[in-house]
């Protein structure tokens, strides 16, 4: 290989099978990725694929649902169940394989243009629902893959190619909807938490219903360059500089701006029976020993 | 030896596949010991890749593989690696086969 695997030592009696930890994960015959040099996605998946290790999450009861865009390529990147759907609708496939399958442990990952854009309505009703699902969004403020329009996400004042001279709609902030919407778990990273990150999709699997987290990640092509702002690695020495971790924090005040804190941490974990529970809990009040409760397939006999 | 007169011995390595590379720079900024540089060869592709310049530095803390967003590198510690080779002569032996 290269100069720096000293570890090739011919004296060894055998050599351990050395991979990178995250390869096991990937379907590696699709490897180098499309994602650009500084792009933060790839991070985001490291430190998935690091929770799915340390959770002992059982690969073949997951799956992971992608909407379009730069990180809707997750879902083929990833050595899984995966599906990658329209756009915007990430959130509807992965509601009705849920549904039908309810043991699975379903999640969408995909980005802000395809969760909050298009897919907004659908995050709204699955988390006022509580649908068991666990909802990744790497937020990078610019639709990336179609060459960096204004976005729902992006800050007050950030040039965009549809906004040339800077944006002037207020922005999203994420927690804040996801919040309000319902979610029983919401947080915020950036990708210059990796530890923290892996150790809050860790978490995330032990719950049930309707989580949500957020991670902010450089867009080094187009927001970071269109800005002039610097590379990929200067973007996430800016989050290291900006962010301050405050759990428990109020969404109301954690909106993003061009300049600022950027507050990060775990805002929101509260349970909450998930649609099916609730579901099974009212009609077996409604139709009592009629009702066959989800597990063995949900009807009312008779 | 690392500065200030103080001799170090590392406690890990790094593992890097040069050809998945694309010279993002984080590795090497977010190392706590600060111990990655670029090496001075390309790749097929033209980026720089990391290399282990100091490796006396290094603890094998991993941190490099968590923030590559190319998959392209990974560190250890040397007793993770001497368990992993201990674990595999182990079943080796128990499978009846021989080692390399």
């Amino acid at each position: 290989m290269s100069e720096t695997t000293p570890l090739e030592d011919p004296n060894l009696a055998i050599q351990p099978p050395l991979d990178n930890p995250v390869m096991s994960f990937l379907r590696q015959e699709r490897m180098p990725h499309i994602w650009c040099p500084g792009c933060g996605i790839g991070t985001t998946v490291n430190c998935f694929t690091r929770a799915l290790t340390d959770a002992g999450v059982g690969l073949d009861r997951l799956a992971i649902v992608s909407g379009i865009g730069c990180t809707g390529r997750v879902a083929g990147y990833l050595n899984l169940d995966s599906f990658h759907t329209t756009h915007g609708r990430a959130i509807p496939f992965a509601t009705g394989l849920k549904l039908a399958r309810p043991e699975l442990e379903v999640v969408v990952y995909s980005g802000d243009g395809d969760l909050f854009a298009i897919g907004g309505n659908h995050f709204l009703h699955a988390a006022r629902r509580n649908q068991d699902l666990m909802v990744v969004c790497v937020n990078n403020f610019t639709y990336g893959m179609t060459g960096g329009q204004l976005a729902p996400t992006t800050p007050e004042g950030a040039s965009q190619t549809t906004a040339p001279f800077g944006n002037f709609e207020a922005p999203m902030s994420l927690p804040y909807i996801a919040e309000a919407a319902g979610a029983v778990f919401v947080a915020r990273w950036t990708v210059y938490h990796v530890r923290q990150l892996a150790r809050t999709f860790k978490e995330a699997f032990r719950r049930k219903g309707f989580r949500f987290i957020e991670i902010l990640a450089p867009c080094p092509t187009l927001f970071l360059r269109r800005n002039r702002l610097g590379d990929g690695v200067d973007g996430v020495r800016v989050y290291k500089e900006r962010s301050v971790i405050r759990d428990g924090a109020d969404t109301r005040t954690i909106g993003l701006g061009m300049e600022g804190e950027i507050v990060v941490g775990t805002f929101v974990d509260r349970p909450r029976p998930t649609w099916l529970e609730a579901m099974d809990a009212y009609y077996q009040k409604v139709f009592g020993d009629r009702y066959r409760p989800v597990g063995g397939g949900s009807h009312v006999e008779g | 030896m690392a500065g200030n007169g103080t001799s170090r011995k590392a406690r890990g390595t790094v593992f890097v596949r040069p050809e998945l590379c694309k010279g993002c720079d984080y590795c090497i900024e977010f190392c706590p010991t600060d111990c990655l540089e670029f090496s001075p060869n390309f790749n097929a592709k033209g980026y720089h890749y990391p290399t282990l310049a100091r490796p006396e530095d290094c603890t094998g803390c991993g941190l490099c593989g968590l923030y590559c967003p190319d998959f392209a590198i990974f560190g250890m510690r040397f007793q993770e690696i001497e368990a992993m080779r201990e674990r595999l002569m182990a079943r080796t032996q128990n499978e009846g086969g021989t080692p390399k």
